[in-house]
């Protein structure tokens, strides 16, 4: 068969597209596809998108399994601000608004390992209006964890400096809180 | 500032300077995704409230200058054509998403085209600067200049334990994206660079094809770019980018020395051949002008072919693309003619060299 677009080139992809409500066969090579709009050009994460919806649904399918045998869930988690409810979620793999990650808090954290390696809390920037404690706050953890990893290698010498760094770092904050109240 | 001047050069302005292994790393970009905390995510937002995104940005930022970046440009996505947003995607200053999306999307461009800020996209605001060469601390720290500067008007959806909060759980926590493009032919040319991507993938980091993942690299341009956006700090995250990028700069630059070691006069030929090709051909289609430009490059950078500008590949990789085709001739046009214009605009192009 060749392609209904450029006629020349074989379909190598079929079709069906439905245009309000009106299904159409598309027979297309892959040069077309892509240059008129059959084929969206991926951007980042749309793939990996589909993976990770595969993946929510696994996540569910277990829990489901779990709660079935010990008690059935009447009510649907549902958010209260934009209304998004976990099945929607897993479904779309996307958040309907802030208050959706309090919403399924208890439910994020597989979810962010898989996707994070492993990983679930924010150690990045911070808005500087949300305050200078905030940001001690998590430098003091950054660092707290680094003396952890530190002592397993046993790598003391390098442990001893982020130990001073940390001692440093709450002085600072007392003093400056001292500072506050005067 | 206006549309049409971003719609008739193919180059961006930036792009002419050259960055550091400007040879090998076309450009480094960062994207950091942004949220308004008490709105709804443009999936399910109302209209009004998107509107109202828009508009503040309209009102507030149009011809205001972020510090080094000149003007700006405000345009709103609904109002441009099919092919005008074909564009700006293959200039890669919208992204596909944003560009099919009629819901009160917009876009802010620096006069430079180094900084472009998607409206209402996935999430509501999407910052996105580019560098040429390779440059990510310094893409960083001026993102997050910028971003210090929304921050002072905007309140951001953060969270202190899974930071900034975006629509998909694959950006939440710092937001951001970096990337750096690279052309790799002979690392596609020996195909150590499947044998790399796994690894790469180990650190959190994804290689792609030029438009995207799963898509063929066009012309031997490979994106890298950061997977994991929590649990690592944006510095951290790029210093692992910046150093997987330096490893394939060598690994590069060792197997283009070993080709033309062992051989060079095939290599010497398959690049002139290219080179005639895009020189005297009638009808190209985009994937073959794909093959032939990166060997031109690849030429280029070996000192094989002298009087052509490196910056000719990343110039008519877009400029052959459909979109800036169609704006070009002012017309729709089929596959055929496409690929006669494209063929005819390769030979133009290239006289202006000699
Ligand atoms: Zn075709
Ligand atoms: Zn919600």
């Amino acid at each position: 068969m060749e392609c209904q677009e450029c006629q020349h080139r074989p379909a190598t992809l079929h079709f069906t597209q439905v245009i309000n409500g009106n299904k159409t066969e598309v027979h297309v090579c892959e040069v077309c596809a892509k240059e008129k709009g059959y084929m969206t050009y991926p951007e980042e994460g749309y793939s990996l998108h589909n993976l990770l919806t595969g993946l929510f649904n696994f996540d569910s399918a277990m829990m489901e399994n779990q709660q079935s045998n010990s008690y059935k869930q009447v009510k649907e988690l549902k958010c209260p601000q934009c209304g998004m409810s976990l099945s929607t979620f897993k479904k779309v793999g996307k958040f309907g608004c802030a208050t959706c990650y309090d919403t399924f808090s208890g439910r994020l954290d597989p979810i962010l390992r898989r996707v994070h390696s492993g990983n679930t809390k924010h150690y990045g920037k911070i808005p500087k209006r949300m305050g200078g404690d905030l940001h001690t706050k998590k430098q003091l953890e950054s660092y707290k964890a680094e003396l952890q990893q530190l002592i397993e290698d046993e790598n003391f010498e390098e442990a001893a400096q982020i130990r001073d760094k940390i001692k440093a770092l709450q002085d600072q904050s007392n003093s400056s809180k001292a500072g506050d109240d005067s | 500032m206006t549309l049409k001047q971003f719609m008739n050069e193919a180059i961006s302005p930036w792009m002419r300077e050259e960055g550091p292994d400007s040879d090998i790393v076309l450009s480094s970009r960062i994207r950091l995704a942004r949220n308004f905390s008490d709105v709804s995510y443009p999936i399910l937002a109302d209209q009004g409230k998107l509107e109202e995104i828009r508009d503040f940005f309209k009102k507030e930022y149009e011809h205001q200058s972020f510090q080094d970046y000149e003007d700006f440009a405000f345009i709103s996505i609904p109002d441009l054509t099919a092919v005008e947003r074909r564009v700006l995607v293959e200039k890669h200053l919208i992204s596909p998403h944003l560009s099919k999306s009629d819901q009160a999307s917009a876009t802010i461009i620096s006069k430079n085209e180094q900084v472009s800020v998607m409206i209402n996209e996935e999430d509501h605001i999407r910052l996105q600067l580019y560098f040429p060469g390779l440059q990510l601390p310094k893409a960083l720290e001026k993102a997050f200049e910028l971003d210090d500067w929304l921050e002072e008007k905007i309140n951001y959806a953060f969270d202190e334990t899974r930071g900034y909060l975006t629509s998909c759980p694959t950006n939440v926590g710092t937001g951001m994206r970096a990337s750096v493009m690279m052309h790799l032919p002979a690392l596609a040319m020996t195909k150590q660079i499947n044998r790399m991507t796994p690894a790469i993938n180990q650190l959190g980091l994804v290689v792609r094809g030029i438009y995207g993942e799963g898509s063929e690299a066009q012309g031997n341009i490979f994106q890298i770019s950061n997977q994991i956006t929590l649990g690592k700090s944006e510095a951290d995250i790029i210093g692992d980018l910046q150093s997987v990028v330096k490893q394939l700069i060598e690994h590069e630059r060792n197997a283009r020395n070993r080709i033309m070691e062992q051989s060079g006069k095939k290599l010497e030929d398959r690049i002139f051949r290219s080179f005639g090709v895009l020189d005297y051909s009638r009808i190209i289609e985009s994937k073959e002008a794909a093959v032939c430009l990166s060997n031109v490059r690849l030429g280029i950078d070996l000192g094989l072919i002298k009087n052509v500008s490196r910056n000719i590949l990343n110039e008519l990789m877009i400029l052959t693309q459909p979109g800036f085709l169609q704006q070009y001739a002012s017309a729709t046009l089929t596959a055929d003619e496409r690929d006669e214009l494209r063929a005819s605009l390769i030979r133009e192009r290239l006289q202006l060299e000699k």
